[in-house]
């Protein structure tokens, strides 16, 4: 039961309904945020409302990879040390993040904001695929790395991308699949074994 | 409202942040949904992947609600994820269910059926000749089977060589006449025969397309038929 007596004016209650659709959050946790900005507004409130603003005003998707950036083209495709002729295909931004996390890629990046799904009709032209292949026929591509999930809808883009690119002088290459750095034999389920065991390796 | 049965997972959409709604087809219980709760983490990612088959439990208030579900991994066949031709045939298959079966019908002969092609897919084995198989038994189960048991003109049973693209019925060459040209030919695969491959399966094809897209897709559903067909034609023409 709401008591919107108790929890402050229309204005705070709107913003705590808004906070509680974020991803990650619940009417609960949104109300503690919110009481807890609230708490903070001369400092902590203000900046992250000022930069809420600004990223809302400047934030969008790369030119080129489809990265968000506050500019036409991102940072990692205006870097001229990234120019190695790799290009690392992903579904989406946040996977693009990963990726940078992990620090291992020096390449540059293509989000395809999705995958192809027979069933949510999401055919090629939706994912900008096309425009994938424009841009590896009009660089210096030499690998492709199709860094797709490994669900039947990634895997089925992945293949896609591949026989799209075949006969072409590009290499197409996917991540592997197997045992996860820490991970137990015991506890993996029987699909990562069965890839794990195909992409074996000489020690 | 409870039930338990294997099944097997044709679709899975994310429900929330931690949940996922997935469409099950089951023997007992047809083309089934279920909401299951926790299906998005990490651990259960896996075994909610299309063509997966589990041990499901249902539960729900009413028999009309959408209920939840709890399942336990059978056969995973990450097999099939490996090989592009079986990832589009099940592709394909996954579709044609969802596209075609109303929910909550039970279709034992068609589960079986699927359970028994994803098999094959999944090892790897020479399967397009009984996907032919299947799209036949699928149009069949649908009320839209073929009769290929004797010319719709004469009544022969010798002599075979084509389907009406209306009736849905075999024609013989001398009952064809003039016909012929109008007429959907039968290749010998169709009556579990012939090559398995080329011509006869892309001719078998053909026909069991025609009936899915004109009958199914355009009387019955009104929509087009899944992509996913015409992607795994066009690889297995490859």
């Amino acid at each position: 039961m709401r008591h919107p007596q108790a929890e402050g004016s229309d204005d705070i209650q709107a913003l705590i309904a808004l906070m509680a659709r974020l991803p990650g959050l619940g009417p609960r946790s949104a109300r503690r945020i919110v009481l807890h900005l609230i708490r903070r507004r001369g400092d902590q409130m203000a900046q992250i409302a000022a930069l809420m603003e600004k990223v809302a005003q400047n934030s969008r998707e790369c030119l080129c990879c489809g990265n968000i950036t506050d500019r036409d083209l991102c940072a990692i495709c205006t870097d001229p040390n990234r120019a190695t002729g790799e290009i690392c295909v992903v579904e989406d931004v946040a996977d693009l993040w990963a990726l940078e996390r992990g620090g291992a890629f020096r390449g540059r990046y293509h989000v395809l904001g999705g995958t192809l799904s027979a069933l949510d009709e999401i055919g090629p032209e939706d994912l900008g695929i096309p425009r994938l292949l424009d841009r590896i026929a009009g660089e210096a591509v030499s690998e492709v790395i199709l860094a797709l999930n490994a669900t039947v809808d990634g895997q089925t883009t992945a293949h896609y991308i591949a026989d799209a690119l075949e006969g072409q002088s590009v290499t197409v290459t996917g991540l592997a699949q197997g045992v996860p750095i820490g991970g137990e034999l015991d506890y993996l389920d029987d699909g990562t074994i069965s890839a794990a065991l195909r992409a074996r390796r000489r020690l | 409202m409870e039930w338990q049965a294997e099944g097997t997972v044709l679709t899975r959409r994310p429900h929330g942040e931690n949940a996922v709604i997935i469409d099950v087809l089951t023997a007992e219980h047809g083309r089934h949904a279920g909401l299951v709760p926790g299906g998005a983490s990490q651990k259960r990612a896996a075994m909610l992947q299309p063509g997966a088959r589990l041990a499901l439990r249902w539960r729900a208030r009413r028999d009309d609600q959408l209920g939840t579900m709890t399942a336990e991994p059978l056969r995973l066949r990450a097999g099939l994820m490996a090989d592009p031709l079986a990832l589009a045939g099940l592709n394909a298959v996954c579709a044609l269910l969802v596209f075609a079966l109303p929910e909550r019908d039970p279709h034992p002969r068609l589960a079986l059926a699927t359970e028994r092609l994803l098999d094959l897919m999944d090892r790897a084995a020479d399967w397009p000749a009984d996907y032919l198989q299947w799209e036949m038994l699928l149009l069949d189960e649908l009320g839209l089977g073929l009769d290929l048991t004797a010319c719709a003109v004469t009544g022969a049973r010798e002599g075979l060589a084509y389907v009406s693209p209306r009736s849905g019925r075999a024609v013989s060459r001398a009952g064809a006449g003039e016909w012929a040209d109008r007429l959907l030919p039968l290749p010998a695969i169709m009556g579990g025969a012939g090559d398995n491959r080329g011509r006869g399966l892309a001719e078998g094809l053909a026909i069991t397309g025609h009936f899915l897209r004109v009958r199914l897709a355009e009387q019955m559903v009104g929509r087009p038929l899944p992509e996913a067909r015409a992607r795994l034609l066009r690889r297995m023409a490859r």
